[in-house]
């Protein structure tokens, strides 16, 4: 894969036809050039990717571009090394992890995830109000029931009281809840084979609608959103028993 | 080549060492009095003359007030956060401390930063390498404590900087351990590295792949070790003489080394006895007598050890593994001598630790490999490579006071991060950046980095600047900002003003000092070791001529002897080490032959009966040749 990047540069040390971030016939480091993630890998914009494929990847190349291998060059190759070592770095991080590869394919796509929960964060703070968070109507009913349940618990405390029982029931509820997450990773890979049959099209030279990618895109945001919102619930319940 | 001779250097709390790759293995480079550990102690005599390790740990105990140890637990600190430290450790602060300025220590009546101190053991470890190879070496990677944030780590550095040492590579001390570990037993699979030193605690968890150490994730304190416990015993014992004695001697410096000498006596006994006696002679001719059992001790030091456990989980969570996971376990630093602490090690993981390697040496001998694979490798490191971590968070301040992480803990390093900014007012030519350390999430709970000044932003509307921000972590795990106006293409002036810590210009200073001085420290002392040779092939070269074997010469060859031997006497008068060694190996080839027939005339004397004393042969010129014999003295 990343080892077969394209060859349509010359190496700048010796001239030979080159991968895309080391030389293979004089093994210097390139200087980067731009590229998203899964460029950087030789990978294609698909989410349903070899985890095990991209470690060995992530090796091969490390032993290429690290910055300690190539401690005896001069200046400027080292600063290409550091350059190219963090953007692998960067790249292998992002990737090999479901949500965060599912997140940064959308911020390619042009889905603005994280600016749309900051500019909401920063309009409660403005605004004085609580940051308002759609309830995903599935967990509507829990969540209501959750909370007050909460409210029970950190009143029982503001008193010095103690609720075993009720202790166990958000203990309880709050295994659900990460079942329920977990669960979510399944539906993900779903909509990943929905996304990954657009691309696979698009490379057969097939159209593929603007609708269709938005629709694909759409469901994939939604699934984040829900995801979020039940993480930010258990971090709720986890402050409430802590404190 | 010489100058690709590069060291490996463990700078740590208690103790100090300096190790290389002789050949295919690593070893420790001893000190002038055979010693592998420096120890990290540095005074000042009554000269003013800095004096480090052994010799100067007799000034801790008779003029304390000269004296300073553990000054790694002070590196990169501002003052709020050694308070702590001031209440069990002598450190005397500066009189004239100004507020945000770098802490300076009292020693004698000068002061220095906790860099300069630090330079001061690294020109000691760096004079042992130099003694050593004979010649200066230059060239250094340097451990840190994996916790270590990005102040603590550019002091360090700029700690070896002023001791006129390149600083190649910051390694963490963990990891290091784990390359030493990992050189004779080329295998796969997941390694914990429990690293419990004098001053510092670092958990660490590796990936074994093919000669790849990818660190998983990393935990620690750096204010936890040894020396907690060593305070712990004291305060004790402190405690004990009021209520027994009737004495205060919480305020006398003397007294309180005398007993932290004893304390750490006892520690360091009941590792391998049951029970310690403590005696310590007081001021005012009383003594302090105690008995400790290993079971006591234990009992006390339990809630030290127990701050181990923490970080240890941690980074089993992060590193999203259980404790069954682990494939083995390796104890680096002197505090795992302790038998209770191997114990909890054993119940943390449910295994038995590696000991094999000595637990104070491993850190350099993983230093020195480190070095060796910065150097272009050999056949024992081919195939080597560190992937470390970044122990701690990247976040800016974001408004409300909240932290925004933008590079996450224990993502492998190098790493980075981008952001945007842009302006509130039309014709904004600065942006304000405030980067934190830390997993908090408000940002007066993280720890402060540095403020970033973006300066002259081409005028424009509010809001349409747009200044990308490139946050960048090396592989030492130290920070580096760029910025452009993607607008304009301009790079963007940054301004640093860093919240601990020297400026470039500062460390510019204290190098200029302390370096001229290691120089002519060298010379001079090279200097005189060459003077040293030439008085001892002088005195062989007198012997020989009053043995039979000096007739036997030619007189051409006597006079050549004699010629060269006026040389050596000319230039040994004058300052140039280098043509005292050119004449000494002069000498030492003109008198070969005389030398080969001593040798003759000691076998033929042994032959009829005399004894080797009596031919005197010992001291002639040959064996033990005296230049073999003074270069590694």
């Amino acid at each position: 894969m990343a080892t077969q990047g394209e060859s349509t540069h010359s190496c700048w040390s010796c001239g030979a036809m080159r991968a895309a971030h080391f030389c293979e016939a004089c093994g210097k480091v390139q200087p980067p050039a731009p590229a998203d993630y899964f460029a950087f890998f030789g990978l294609p914009r698909k989410l349903n990717l070899d985890v095990a494929a991209l470690e060995k990847d992530f090796y091969e190349l490390s032993r290429k571009l690290h910055p300690d291998l190539n401690a005896r060059t001069d200046k400027r190759e080292q600063e290409w090394s550091l350059e190219q070592s963090s953007l692998l770095n960067d790249a292998y991080r992002t990737l090999k992890d479901p949500i965060r590869r599912t997140q940064y394919l959308l911020q390619l796509e042009g889905v603005e995830l994280e600016e749309q929960s900051k500019a909401a964060t920063e309009k409660a703070r403005a605004t004085g109000e609580a940051k308002k968070q759609i309830v995903p109507p599935d967990l509507l009913e829990e969540v209501f029931d959750l909370n007050m349940q909460l409210e029970e618990l950190r009143m029982h405390k503001k008193m010095g009281e103690d609720d075993p029982a009720l202790i166990e029931e958000i203990g309880r509820q709050k295994l659900e809840l990460e079942e329920k997450r977990q669960a979510l990773l399944n539906e993900l890979q779903a909509d990943w084979k929905t996304w990954d049959g657009l691309i696979g099209r698009e490379q057969a030279g097939q159209l593929v609608s603007e609708d269709e990618r938005k629709q694909a895109r759409d469901k994939m945001v939604d699934l984040l959103n829900r995801r979020n919102y039940i993480r930010n619930l258990v971090r709720d319940v986890n402050e409430a028993l802590e404190n | 080549m010489a100058t690709d001779r590069i060291v490996g250097i463990d700078l740590g709390t208690t103790n100090s060492l300096v190790a290389f790759m002789q050949g295919e293995s690593p070893v420790v480079i001893p000190g002038e009095d055979g010693s592998n550990l420096v120890p990290s102690v540095v005074a000042l005599d009554q000269g003013g003359k800095p004096i480090v390790g052994n010799r100067a740990r007799n000034y801790l105990i008779e003029t304390p007030e000269r004296a300073v140890y553990s000054i790694k637990r002070l590196m990169g600190r501002g003052m709020e956060d050694i308070q702590e430290e001031l209440k069990f450790f002598p450190f005397r602060l500066a009189d004239d401390l100004e507020a945000g300025e770098v802490i300076r220590i009292k020693l004698g009546d000068k002061t220095f930063t906790p860099p300069e101190i630090s330079a001061l053991i690294l020109r000691q470890l760096k004079r042992n390498a130099d003694r050593f190879f004979g010649e200066p070496v230059t060239k250094a990677v340097i451990t840190v404590p994996a916790y270590f944030n990005d102040a603590q780590r550019q002091a360090t550095k700029d700690a070896g900087r002023i001791a006129g040492l390149e600083v190649l590579r910051l390694v963490n001390e963990p990891t290091a351990a784990s390359l030493a570990y990992g050189l004779d037993r080329k295998q796969n699979g997941v390694v914990a590295v429990y690293d419990f030193g004098g001053g510092t605690f670092d958990i660490s968890i590796l990936k074994l792949h093919d000669g790849i150490f990818e660190v998983i994730a990393t935990n620690g304190d750096t204010h936890l070790g040894g020396d907690d416990i060593d305070n712990f015993l004291i305060t004790i014992a402190l405690d004990d003489i009021r209520g027994d004695l009737g004495l205060d001697l919480r305020r006398n410096g003397e007294a309180v080394q005398a007993i932290r000498k004893v304390v750490i006596e006892a520690k360091i006994a009941l590792s391998s006895q049951v029970s310690v006696k403590l005696d310590v002679e007081l001021p005012g001719g009383e003594r302090y007598l105690r008995e400790i059992t290993r079971e006591q001790f234990e009992q006390l030091i339990q809630p030290v050890i127990d701050r181990t456990v923490g970080p240890c989980k941690q980074a089993l969570k992060d590193a999203g593994l259980k404790p069954e996971q682990i494939d083995e376990v390796v104890l680096v630093g002197g505090s795992t001598r302790i038998p209770r602490v191997r114990a909890i090690v054993q119940e943390l993981f449910g295994r038995e630790p590696h000991t094999e390697m000595n637990p104070d040496e491993v850190v350099a001998l993983g230093a020195a490999i480190q070095a060796n694979i910065l150097g272009g490798g050999s056949e024992a490191t081919e195939n080597m490579l560190l992937l470390d971590v970044t122990p701690l968070s990247l976040g800016i301040e974001v408004a409300g006071g909240v932290t925004d992480k933008i590079i996450l803990r224990n993502s492998t390093v190098p790493a980075s991060a981008t952001q945007h900014y842009t302006t509130q007012v039309d014709g904004q030519a600065n942006v304000a950046i405030h980067v934190l350390q830390g997993e908090r999430e408000l940002a007066k709970d993280c720890r402060s980095l540095a403020r970033f000044d973006l300066k002259g932003i081409p005028p424009m509307a509010a809001g349409m600047p747009r200044i990308e921000v490139k946050f960048l972590i090396d592989a030492n795990g130290i920070l580096h900002v760029s910025a452009r106006e993607q607008r304009s293409g301009k790079e963007t002036e940054i301004q640093v003003q860093p919240s601990y810590g020297l400026t470039d210009e500062q460390v510019e200073g204290m190098i200029l000092d302390s370096f001229d001085n290691a120089e002519e420290d060298f010379r001079r002392r090279q200097v005189i070791e060459a003077r040293n040779e030439a008085e001892t092939i002088l005195t062989a070269l007198d012997k020989g001529k009053k043995s039979p074997a000096w007739g036997r010469l030619t007189t051409n060859e006597k006079k050549q002897i004699a010629k060269m031997e006026k040389s050596l006497i000319a230039v040994k008068a004058e300052d140039d080490y280098r043509a005292i060694r050119k004449a000494i190996d002069a000498l030492n080839q003109g008198s070969m032959r005389l030398a080969e027939l001593m040798m003759d005339s000691a076998v033929s004397t042994v032959l009829k009966g005399k004894t080797m004393e009596d031919a005197d042969v010992g001291e002639g010129p040959t064996a033990p040749h005296p230049v073999a014999k003074a270069e590694f003295e």
